[in-house]
C-alpha cells in the first residue's frame, strides 16, 4: 500500500514536471523572435507546425525515418564513434526494455505472454541479461570519459543523484535477486502457498530445490538420496516448472546468490528481499519523479528534439516557432560533451580558462540565463565565451541529441548584445577613453597577478625599445584605411595611431585603452608595413586590446543602451 | 603533391563554395589533400589573449609536423596567423617554451619549418604558372578584373613573407594565366573590411564600399578573392544588408578558385558557383 503510493506520488511528480518543462518551451524565450507573443500563440503556432509535420505525407516519411534511424537505431551516432554507438544503446534498450517489460510486466509482458512468470524462462535470463547491457554501458561511459580527455566541467548536482539512483536500482534489483534465490522462508511460503502442507512432500521438494535451485537450508537437506530427490524432481515438475526455470539463467543474480549462499539463513530473519525490495522500489519511484528534473529527461526531450529537426532545422522554421525549438533544444542536452570535444576553440580554453568557451557547458548557463536564474558574472563569463565561438558548425553537426547548436548560440549573441552584455568591442563603447582611463587607474591595484603563462607572452607596450625609434612622422597614420575612412578622426576616433604610439612613449597606456582608435583597428597592418623605423603599430594595437580584455570585464548597468557603431 | 588541408572554420557553415571550388581545381593538378578535423586558427581570439592565438596556430602547426605535411590556406587570416605563430615561436623562447608544455600534454610538439602555404603561392609557385595555363579551356579573353589582395597574407611581410608588401604580382600572374585583364586599382592592397564585421558594422561597410567603388571606377567587371573572410564579405555581408542596397551589382565577387575552374572547363556546379549570392555568370568579355 505504503509503496504503490509512492508510485502514484512519482508518477505524479513526474507527469507534473514533464508538463512545466513542456510550458517552458512556449514561455521562454531565447533571441529576437516571437517578442510580443504569449503562451497561447506560440503554443498554437508550435502544435500547427508539429501536427503538419506529422499530417504531410512527405514530411511523415521524414519523420518515420527519423523515428527508426536517429531514435531507434542511433545510426547517426554510430556513424560517428562504435564505442559510443555501442554504450548508448546497451544503456538505451537496457533500460527502456527494463522499464517496459520488467517494471511494467504486469501491464505489458503478462498480458503479452500468457504463460508470464518473472522467473521463467526467456523472461528470467533476459532481465539478467537487459541488466548486464545497462551495467556495461555505466561502466564503458565512466572509463571512457576518463580515457578520451574530453574537455569538461563539474557535473550538476542533479545529474549525481540521477546516477546515484540509477545505480541503486540496478544494484539492488540484483541483490534483491540473489537474496530471493537463496531464500528458505520464501521457499516455506511458496511451498505451502503452491503445494500443500504435506512435510514429506516439502522434504523431498527440498533436497531438489536446495541442490538444482540455490536454495540454502539450515540444516541442509539429507543429499545421496536419489529417490527423495526423483520424487521432489517429480513435485517440481508437477508444482513449480510452470513458473520457475532454473536459476542460473540468472546470469547477474545467481553467482550473487551462491555467493551468498552461507550467510542466506543467518540474514534471512532480517528478510533482506523486503529490504531490497522496497530499496528498489523506491529507487524507480526516485528516478521518476526526478526525470523531468535531471538529464534522464533526455529520454522524452531527445526523440522530440531529433523529431522537430527532420523537420527542417530553425531557419527553416516561422520565427514564432524558433524560441520553442531553442528551449526544447536546451532540455534535450544530456552534457555528454561530445560537442566539446570537436569544438574547434576548445584550444583556447586551455589557456583562457572560462569553461563556458566550450559548447557542453554553455548549454548549461544557457538554460539559466533563459530562466531568469544567472548572476551578472555569469553573464559576463557567458558572453566571453560566446563571441569566442566562431561558429564553425561542428558542435551541431556532432550533437546526438539533435540540437541546433549553432542556432542557439546565434540567438543568444542577439540577446546579450541587446542587454548589455556584448562582444568587448560593444561595451567598450559605452564610456569615454578618459573613463577607461579612470577605471584602468583605479583597477591597477586588482589586475588579476600575471600567471607563468602571461610572463612567457610577448610584451610590446610595456617595452620602451618597441617605440622609442618612433619619430612622429605620421606615415601610419596616412597609410590607415579607417582613419581614411573619417571625416574628423579627432571625432571618431580620439586619436590616430601615431598618437597612441606617442601616449605609449609618454607611458600615458591607460590612456590609449578606451581610445576609438585601438577598437576600430581593422587589422590590416599597414601602418606596422609601412613604418620607415620598425615600430611594430598594430602588435601593440593588438596588445592594448589584450589588455584591455584582460582589466576590464564588461559592467552593464540595467536598461543601458549602446550607442549605434 | 600533399598537403594537409586546413579550411579553417568559416568555410564548411559559411561558404562550402570556397571548399568546393578549391577542391575541384586542385584535383586537376593532382594535388593530394590530407583532412584532419583542426582546430581554429586563433585569429578571432587575438583580440582577447595573444598566447591563446598563438597556441591555437601552433598545435596546428604542431599536427603538420607530426604527419609531416606542409600546410595549405584558402584563407589568408588562418594563413596570416599561422605566419604569426610560426614567427613568435621562433623568437620568443619563453613563449616557445610555454606553448611545447602545453603542446606535450597532447604528445604534440612544435617544430619550426613546417611550410604554410596559402592557396595562390600554391598554384603560382608549386604547380607554376606553366601547367595552368596548360589547363585553361575557356579563356577570359581580355575580361577586367580586379584582384583583391586582402591584407593578412601581404602584411606584415617580415613575417608572412608571401609577395613584395607594396608591389604584390602573385595574384595577377595567376589570373592572366585565363586571359584574363588585372585592372591597377588605387584601393588594391586595402582591407576589405571583414575584421570589423560584428564590430562596427558602419565602418566595416564603408570600407568595403571604397573598395568597390576603387574597383569600379578602374573598370573592373569581377572582383577576383582569395580569402574567406574577403569573400563573405564582398559577397554575403554585402548582399545581406536590409536598409541597403547591393553596392556595384555589376561587379560581383567571386573566388579565385571558382574563376580558374570555369576556365578550366569545370562544372558552375562543381564550383558551387550557385552558392554565391551575387550570381556571376561568365561570359566572354
Amino acid at each position: 500500500m505504503f509503496l504503490k503510493l509512492c508510485a502514484y506520488l512519482a508518477l505524479s511528480i513526474c507527469l507534473a514536471g514533464v508538463f512545466h518543462r513542456g510550458l517552458r518551451w512556449f514561455t521562454l524565450r531565447i533571441g529576437p523572435e516571437a517578442e510580443g507573443a504569449g503562451f497561447l500563440d506560440r503554443f498554437k503556432a508550435g502544435a500547427k507546425a508539429f501536427g503538419a509535420m506529422i499530417v504531410n505525407p512527405r514530411r511523415l516519411g521524414s519523420v518515420l525515418w527519423t523515428l527508426l534511424f536517429e531514435v531507434l537505431l542511433q545510426v547517426h551516432i554510430l556513424k560517428q564513434n562504435t564505442w559510443r554507438w555501442l554504450t548508448h544503446m546497451a544503456l538505451f534498450y537496457g533500460i527502456l526494455l527494463l522499464v517496459v517489460l520488467h517494471a511494467l510486466d504486469n501491464w505489458i509482458t503478462a498480458r503479452i505472454f500468457s504463460n508470464y512468470a518473472s522467473t521463467l524462462n526467456p523472461f528470467l535470463f533476459l532481465r539478467n541479461l537487459l541488466g548486464v547491457l545497462v551495467v556495461f554501458g555505466v561502466a564503458t561511459v565512466v572509463i571512457r570519459r576518463r580515457a578520451d580527455g574530453r574537455p569538461r566541467s563539474k557535473k550538476r548536482a542533479s545529474d549525481r543523484v540521477a546516477l546515484v539512483l540509477l545505480s541503486l536500482l540496478i544494484v539492488s534489483g540484483v541483490v534483491l535477486e540473489a537474496f530471493k534465490i537463496v531464500s528458505p522462508s520464501i521457499f516455506e511460503t511458496m511451498a505451502r502457498d503452491y503445494m500443500g502442507d504435506d512435510p514429506d512432500e516439502i522434504a523431498a521438494l527440498k533436497v531438489y530445490w536446495a541442490k538444482d535451485f540455490g536454495v540454502a537450508f539450515e540444516p541442509p537437506p539429507p543429499a545421496g538420496d536419489n529417490d527423495l530427490l526423483a520424487s521432489g524432481q517429480k513435485l517440481h515438475q508437477d508444482y513449480c516448472a510452470s513458473c520457475h526455470s532454473k536459476p542460473q539463467a540468472a546470469v547477474l543474480s545467481y553467482p550473487l546468490a551462491r555467493a551468498l549462499k552461507p550467510v542466506a539463513v543467518r540474514l534471512d530473519r532480517l528478510r533482506p528481499d523486503l529490504v531490497f525490495y522496497y530499496l528498489h522500489y523506491l529507487a524507480a519511484c526516485g528516478a521518476l519523479a526526478l526525470l523531468p528534473f535531471s538529464k534522464l529527461f533526455h529520454l522524452l526531450s531527445a526523440p522530440l528534439s531529433l523529431l522537430v529537426r527532420s523537420g527542417g532545422d530553425a531557419a527553416s522554421d516561422l520565427p514564432i516557432n524558433r524560441p520553442a525549438r531553442r528551449v526544447l533544444g536546451l532540455d534535450a542536452c544530456t552534457h555528454c560533451g561530445v560537442c566539446s570535444l570537436h569544438c574547434a576553440v576548445s584550444p583556447i580554453y586551455r589557456v583562457i580558462s572560462n569553461p563556458l568557451i566550450l559548447p557542453s557547458e554553455k548549454t548549461g548557463a544557457l538554460a539559466a540565463i533563459a530562466g531568469g536564474d544567472i548572476s551578472e558574472a555569469g553573464c559576463a563569463a557567458f558572453s566571453e565565451g560566446s563571441f569566442i565561438c566562431t561558429g564553425c558548425g561542428r558542435c551541431t553537426r556532432f550533437c546526438p541529441s539533435g540540437i541546433d547548436l549553432q542556432d542557439l548560440w546565434q540567438a543568444s549573441r542577439i540577446d546579450l548584445k541587446r542587454t548589455g552584455f556584448g562582444s568587448v568591442h560593444d561595451w567598450i563603447r559605452t564610456r569615454s577613453a578618459a573613463e577607461w582611463a579612470q577605471i584602468a587607474r583605479a583597477r591597477k591595484a586588482v589586475v588579476k597577478p600575471a600567471t607563468a603563462l602571461d610572463r612567457a607572452t610577448v610584451s610590446l607596450a610595456d617595452n620602451p625599445e618597441s617605440f622609442s625609434a618612433c619619430v612622429q612622422c605620421t606615415t601610419c597614420t596616412s597609410v590607415c584605411p579607417v582613419v581614411a575612412a573619417s571625416d574628423d578622426p579627432k571625432r571618431d576616433l580620439d586619436m590616430t595611431p601615431q598618437q597612441v604610439m606617442n601616449l605609449l612613449r609618454l607611458q600615458l597606456k591607460d590612456m590609449a585603452l578606451g581610445c576609438r582608435m585601438v577598437w576600430d583597428c581593422v587589422t590590416c597592418y599597414k601602418c606596422q608595413e609601412h613604418c620607415p623605423q620598425g615600430v611594430r603599430v598594430a602588435d601593440i594595437l593588438y596588445e592594448l586590446r589584450n589588455e584591455a580584455c584582460r582589466r576590464f570585464t564588461v559592467i552593464p548597468k540595467k536598461g543601458v543602451k549602446l550607442p549605434d557603431a | 603533391m600533399r598537403y594537409l588541408y586546413f579550411p579553417g572554420c568559416k568555410i564548411a557553415s559559411h561558404l562550402p563554395q570556397y571548399d568546393l571550388a578549391t577542391r575541384s581545381v586542385l584535383g586537376a593538378f593532382d594535388i593530394s589533400l590530407d583532412s584532419a578535423e583542426l582546430n581554429c586558427c586563433g585569429y578571432p581570439a587575438r583580440d582577447l589573449d595573444f598566447t591563446a592565438a598563438v597556441f591555437s596556430s601552433a598545435r596546428i602547426l604542431a599536427v603538420a609536423a607530426k604527419k609531416e605535411l606542409p600546410i595549405l590556406c584558402p584563407c589568408k587570416c588562418c594563413f596570416g596567423s599561422l605566419k604569426h605563430a610560426d614567427y613568435w615561436l621562433r623568437h620568443q623562447p619563453g613563449l616557445r617554451h610555454r606553448i611545447a608544455a602545453m603542446l606535450r600534454e597532447e604528445d604534440l610538439s612544435w617544430e619550426p619549418g613546417v611550410p604554410v602555404r596559402h592557396l595562390l603561392s600554391v598554384l603560382v609557385e608549386d604547380v607554376g604558372l606553366d601547367r595552368v595555363r596548360e589547363k585553361i579551356r575557356k579563356p577570359y579573353t581580355g575580361l577586367p578584373v580586379a584582384v583583391h589582395y586582402g591584407c593578412h597574407a601581404l602584411r606584415p611581410a617580415e613575417v608572412t613573407r608571401f609577395d613584395d608588401p607594396l608591389a604584390p604580382t602573385i595574384f595577377e600572374k595567376l589570373v592572366q594565366t585565363t586571359g584574363a585583364d588585372p585592372v591597377d586599382w588605387p584601393l588594391r592592397l586595402d582591407c576589405c573590411g571583414y575584421p570589423l564585421w560584428g564590430k562596427n558594422d558602419r565602418l566595416s561597410l564603408k570600407l568595403m564600399e571604397k573598395k568597390l567603388s576603387s574597383a569600379h571606377m578602374a573598370g573592373a567587371r569581377v572582383l577576383i578573392t582569395a580569402c574567406t573572410y574577403c569573400q563573405l564579405q564582398f559577397d554575403t555581408v554585402r548582399s545581406g544588408q536590409e536598409t541597403l542596397p547591393i553596392l556595384f551589382p555589376e561587379l560581383p565577387a567571386v573566388l579565385v578558385t571558382q574563376f580558374l575552374g570555369v576556365a578550366m572547363g569545370q562544372s558552375a556546379g562543381a564550383l558551387g558557383l550557385e552558392r554565391n549570392h551575387i550570381a556571376w555568370t561568365a561570359s566572354p568579355a
